[in-house]
C-alpha cells in the first residue's frame, strides 16, 4: 500500500534518444514527499539517463517534468540544484587538495563582511553536518587522505548542505564499510523524516528491503514495473530485470571445442587505494579452441580488467598464472601477448583501440605492421593486397582505404577493429563489449563474424553487458560479480534471471 | 611574402643571397628535424640547444689536442672523422637520458629536457672552463665553409637530412610508429607497440642531431664556444610550429618544419636587407607563430575535429 504523500517531483512521458540507441521511451516516475524509490534495473536500462534529466544535465526529446505540479525545464545542472534537486553520483566529484570543509561549501563558502571567506562558520557549519553522520571526520582533513569509503560520506553531505527537497543517489553504497551503510540509513529515515522525496539507485536487493517505500524497475529504457516495497518479491524483482527478451533469429552453430588454448588460475588484482579491496579475487578461467566463452557481471564487475591482464597490460599489480596452450606466461606488455598469439579488442574503441588521426588501411595494419614491411620500410602495395582481404571479409563500408577512420561509423570502426586483430593471425580473440553503441544490422554482422571465427578454430572470450546477447552468442557463460566468478553456465543451461542473479552482489 | 621582399629589397633575389638564406638555416633544420621527431611522438626536447654545445666541445677537445685519460694513462686524439662521430655520438647519447628519464622514470618530457638543459650547459662549461675552444684545423673547416660543386656543405647535408626523414617519417614502420605513439600513446600500447623503446629511439634521433648541428656551427665559426646554441630550442620549436605539426603530437609533417625553418630564415634574412632592427625580427616571428598556429587551429575546426 502506497502511502498516499504528496508528488514533490514527477517525470512524466520522458523519451530520450542519442545517435542509434533509444535511452529512455515514454517513462514515468513520481516521487513523493518522505519516501524512498529504489531504481532498479541492468546497466543500460535508462537509469542513469533518467536521473541526469531529473538533474538537469540533459534535456528530455519529448516529456515534461513537474515540481509541485508545476512544469519545469531545466537549463543546467545549477537550475536543477537551485529548486532543491541534489545529486550524488557514483564518480565522486571532490577536490582531493581541498578541505572537507572546503569541498562541502565549494561555490557556496560563507563570506565575512570583507569578502573573505569567514573560516569559522565555514567550520560550524561543517561540524553540524558531519554530526549527523557521527562519523569521525573533521573538517580540516584534506579530502585526499580520506578513504573512499568517508569521501563518499563527504560526498553525501556535500548534497545534504544544500538542504534538498529532492535526492538522488547512484549506488551510494559501492564503497562503504558496514558500519558506514548503517549511518546512512540513519541519515536516509532522518531525511524522510523530514520530507525529503529519496531515489536510490542500486543492484543490492537487501538494502532495497530496508529502506525502499516503493520500487521501480527499468528495462530497456521502459518502466516495467512499479509497486510499493513489499508488493513485489526478490524473485520478481529480478524476472523483471531480465526480461524474456532473445536475440531472434540468431543462429548460433555448436561449438567446435577443440583442445585448451587459455588458462587462467588464481587471477587477483589488488585496488589501488583500497574500499573493495579486490578488483579480481582468484579467478579462475579456462578457454578452449573453438569456443566462445560470454564474460556476464555488472560494470565493476571486474571484467575488463581480466581482459587486461590476459593481455599483459597489468604485469605488476596482477598475480596469478595465466597459460597459453599450456604453457605458462609471463607478459610484460601487450606486445608480448601479441607476439604469443592473443589478440583484444578493447571496450574504449575511441581512446584505445584507433589512431583516430590515421586512414583505415593505417589502422588495420598497424597490429600486424611487420609483415608488410621490409629493411624498416613499409611496402605501400603489399599493406594495401594483406589487408583488402580482411577488410572485404569483415564487410567494411568506406569509400577507400584512405580514408581516415575518424569519418566511418562506429559499427564499421569496430570491424576495422576486428580486422586489425584477425590480420595478426591470433589464437585467441579477447573482444570488450564489442557491439556497444552500435546499430542492430553492425551487430548482427559481429555476431556472425564472432560465429564464424570460432568454428575457424579461435578461442573467443566476449564481455559484455546486454544478457540477451551474451546468451547469445556463447557457448559457455562465466558470471563476474565483484572480482570473483560466480557461476558458470553452458549453454542453454540456465535461463536470463539466473545469470542475472549470479551477477548481483550480496553483502558479506 | 617572398614576392614583397624581392620587390623590397634588390639584393634579395640572387643566388649569393638565396645560398646565405640556405646555409643559415642549415643548423636550425637539423634541430628542428629531430624536433619534430620529438614533437611528433607526443613530446617535446628543450634540450637540444644545450646537447649542441656539449657535443660540439667534446668533439672538439678530443680534435684539436687530444685529451688525457689518466686511468688508460693514454692521450686520446682524434682525427677530424672521429671527432665529427663523436660530437655526433655524444648527442645520441644525451639524448638517450633523455629518453630514459622520460620512460623509466616517467619524468613528462617538458620537466626531463629541462633538467638535461642545465646539466648540459653546465658539463659544457666545466669541459671548456668557460673558453672557446679553437683553431681545430683547416680539415675540419671544410665541414662549415666548404662547397661542392657550389653548394656548401651544410646545405647539401640539410638536404641530405631532409630527405632521409622525409622517407623516415612517412614510408618507415618506425614513423608510422611515431605518428602513432603521438596520436594515442594508448592506443598505440594496446596495438602491440613498444612504446618505451620508440620514444627512447627518438629521443636519441634528436640527440644526434644536435650533435651534426654543433657540428656544423662549429665548423663555420672555427670555435666551440660555451654558449653556443643559446635559444636554440626556442627557434627550433617556432619552425616546427610554423610548419604544421600539432604540439600535442600525432599529427604533422618533415616538410611542414622545411617549410618551416625557410619561412623563419627567409624573414630573418629580408628584414636584414631592409635594414629592419634584429629586435623587430624578434617580434615578427612571433607574429608570425601565432598567425601560422591560428589557421592551422581554425583548419582543425573545419574538419569537424572529434
Amino acid at each position: 500500500m502506497i502511502e498516499e504523500r504528496k508528488i514533490v517531483l514527477e517525470a512524466r512521458d520522458i523519451t530520450k534518444s542519442f545517435p542509434g540507441v533509444r535511452a529512455l521511451d515514454g517513462v514515468n516516475l513520481s516521487l513523493r514527499s518522505g519516501q524512498l524509490t529504489a531504481l532498479l534495473g541492468e546497466n543500460g536500462a535508462g537509469k542513469s539517463t533518467l536521473m541526469n534529466i531529473l538533474g538537469g544535465a540533459l534535456a528530455p526529446d519529448a516529456g515534461i517534468l513537474l515540481l509541485d505540479d508545476q512544469e519545469v525545464h531545466f537549463r543546467s545542472p545549477r537550475d536543477a540544484a537551485d529548486c532543491g534537486i541534489a545529486i550524488i553520483s557514483q564518480e565522486l566529484s571532490l577536490v582531493p587538495f581541498l578541505s572537507v570543509a572546503e569541498n562541502i561549501f565549494l561555490g557556496r563558502e560563507p563570506r565575512n563582511r570583507t569578502g573573505l571567506i569567514d573560516q569559522v562558520r565555514l567550520r560550524t557549519a561543517t561540524y553540524e553536518i558531519l554530526s549527523r553522520f557521527d562519523l569521525p571526520i573533521h573538517p580540516s582533513t584534506p579530502v585526499g587522505s580520506l578513504g573512499p569509503g568517508q569521501q563518499q560520506v563527504v560526498e553525501i553531505a556535500r548534497a545534504l548542505s544544500t538542504l534538498p527537497r529532492v535526492l538522488i543517489l547512484d549506488e551510494p553504497t559501492s564503497s562503504l564499510s558496514h558500519l558506514e551503510v548503517e549511518v546512512l540509513f540513519n541519515v536516509i529515515g532522518d531525511l524522510k523524516r523530514q520530507g525529503v522525496a529519496l531515489v536510490y539507485i542500486t543492484h543490492k536487493l537487501e538494502e532495497v528491503a530496508r529502506i525502499a517505500n516503493c520500487i521501480t524497475v527499468m528495462r530497456d529504457g521502459r518502466v516495467v514495473g512499479t509497486a510499493a516495497h513489499g508488493d513485489l518479491q526478490q524473485d520478481e524483482i529480478v524476472s523483471l530485470m531480465a526480461g524474456r527478451k532473445t536475440l531472434e533469429t540468431f543462429f548460433k552453430a555448436p561449438s567446435q571445442n577443440g583442445p585448451e588454448v587459455l588458462r587462467a588460475e588464481n587471477l587477483c588484482m589488488r585496488r589501488l587505494g583500497s574500499g573493495r579491496t579486490m578488483v579480481l579475487d582468484r579467478v579462475n578461467l579456462r578457454l578452449n579452441r573453438g569456443e566462445v566463452l560470454g564474460l556476464f557481471g555488472l560494470v565493476g564487475a571486474g571484467r575488463t580488467q581480466l581482459l587486461e591482464i590476459l593481455f599483459g597490460l597489468h604485469p605488476r599489480t596482477a598475480t596469478g598464472e595465466v597459460f597459453i596452450e599450456g604453457i605458462r606466461m609471463n607478459f610484460a606488455l601487450p606486445a608480448d601477448a601479441i607476439a604469443h598469439g592473443i589478440a583484444l579488442a578493447p571496450e574504449d574503441r575511441k581512446r584505445e583501440g584507433l589512431f583516430l588521426e590515421m586512414s583505415v588501411l593505417a589502422n588495420a595494419s598497424s597490429a600486424s605492421l611487420d609483415r608488410s614491411v621490409l629493411l624498416g620500410i613499409i611496402d605501400g602495395s603489399r599493406e594495401r593486397e594483406r589487408l583488402s582481404p580482411y577488410l572485404t571479409r569483415f564487410c567494411v563500408k568506406t569509400s577507400s582505404l584512405s580514408e581516415l577512420i575518424r569519418n566511418l561509423s562506429g559499427g564499421n570502426q569496430q570491424k576495422v577493429i576486428l580486422a586489425k586483430w584477425i590480420a595478426t593471425e591470433p589464437k585467441v580473440l579477447l573482444l570488450d563489449e564489442p557491439t556497444r553503441g552500435i546499430d542492430i544490422n553492425a551487430k548482427r554482422e559481429i555476431y556472425k563474424f564472432i560465429n564464424e571465427l570460432a568454428a575457424a578454430g579461435l578461442g573467443i572470450i566476449v564481455v559484455s553487458s546486454e544478457l540477451p546477447e551474451v546468451m547469445a552468442v556463447s557457448d559457455r557463460i562465466a558470471v563476474l560479480s565483484e572480482g570473483r566468478k560466480t557461476a558458470e553456465f553452458l549453454r542453454g543451461a540456465a535461463d536470463a534471471e539466473t545469470i542475472l542473479r549470479s551477477a548481483l552482489p550480496t553483502h558479506k | 611574402m617572398i614576392l614583397v621582399l624581392a620587390l623590397l629589397s634588390h639584393r634579395f633575389l640572387t643566388l649569393e643571397n638565396s645560398l646565405n638564406i640556405l646555409r643559415q638555416v642549415s643548423v636550425n633544420l637539423c634541430i628542428s628535424i629531430g624536433m619534430t621527431l620529438v614533437i611528433l611522438s607526443g613530446g617535446i626536447d628543450l634540450s637540444v640547444g644545450a646537447v649542441l654545445a656539449l657535443s660540439a666541445a667534446i668533439a672538439s677537445g678530443f680534435l684539436k689536442n687530444g685529451v688525457e685519460l689518466p686511468m688508460f694513462g693514454a692521450r686520446v686524439q682524434l682525427t677530424v672523422i672521429g671527432a665529427i662521430t663523436a660530437g655526433v655520438a655524444v648527442g645520441a647519447a644525451l639524448g638517450s637520458v633523455n629518453g630514459l628519464a622520460i620512460t623509466r622514470f616517467k619524468l613528462p618530457p617538458f620537466v626531463a629536457t629541462l633538467g638535461m638543459l642545465s646539466i648540459a650547459r653546465g658539463l659544457t662549461m666545466l669541459w671548456t672552463g668557460g673558453f672557446p675552444i679553437t683553431q681545430l684545423g683547416p680539415n675540419f673547416g671544410i665541414l662549415g665553409s666548404g662547397s661542392l660543386i657550389g653548394v656548401p656543405v651544410p646545405v647539401l647535408i640539410m638536404f641530405g637530412l631532409t630527405g632521409v626523414f622525409v622517407l623516415v617519417t612517412k614510408r618507415t614502420r618506425f614513423g608510422r610508429h611515431l605518428y602513432a605513439v603521438g596520436g594515442s600513446e594508448r592506443a598505440a600500447l594496446f596495438t602491440g607497440l613498444r612504446v618505451n623503446r620508440i620514444k627512447i629511439s627518438v629521443y636519441m634521433l634528436s640527440g644526434a642531431l644536435s650533435g651534426i648541428a654543433g657540428m656544423i656551427v662549429t665548423s663555420r665559426l672555427d670555435s666551440a664556444q660555451p654558449n653556443a646554441g643559446l635559444g636554440y630550442e626556442l627557434d627550433s620549436i617556432a619552425a616546427v610550429v610554423i610548419g604544421g605539426t600539432s604540439l600535442s603530437g600525432g599529427r604533422g609533417s618533415v616538410g611542414g618544419t622545411v617549410l618551416g625553418c625557410l619561412i623563419i630564415g627567409v624573414l630573418n634574412n629580408g628584414l636584414f636587407l631592409l635594414n629592419v632592427s634584429p629586435f623587430w625580427q624578434q617580434v615578427v616571428k612571433g607574429l608570425v607563430i601565432l598567425i601560422a598556429v591560428a589557421i592551422d587551429k581554425l583548419n582543425e575546426r573545419d574538419r569537424g575535429f572529434i
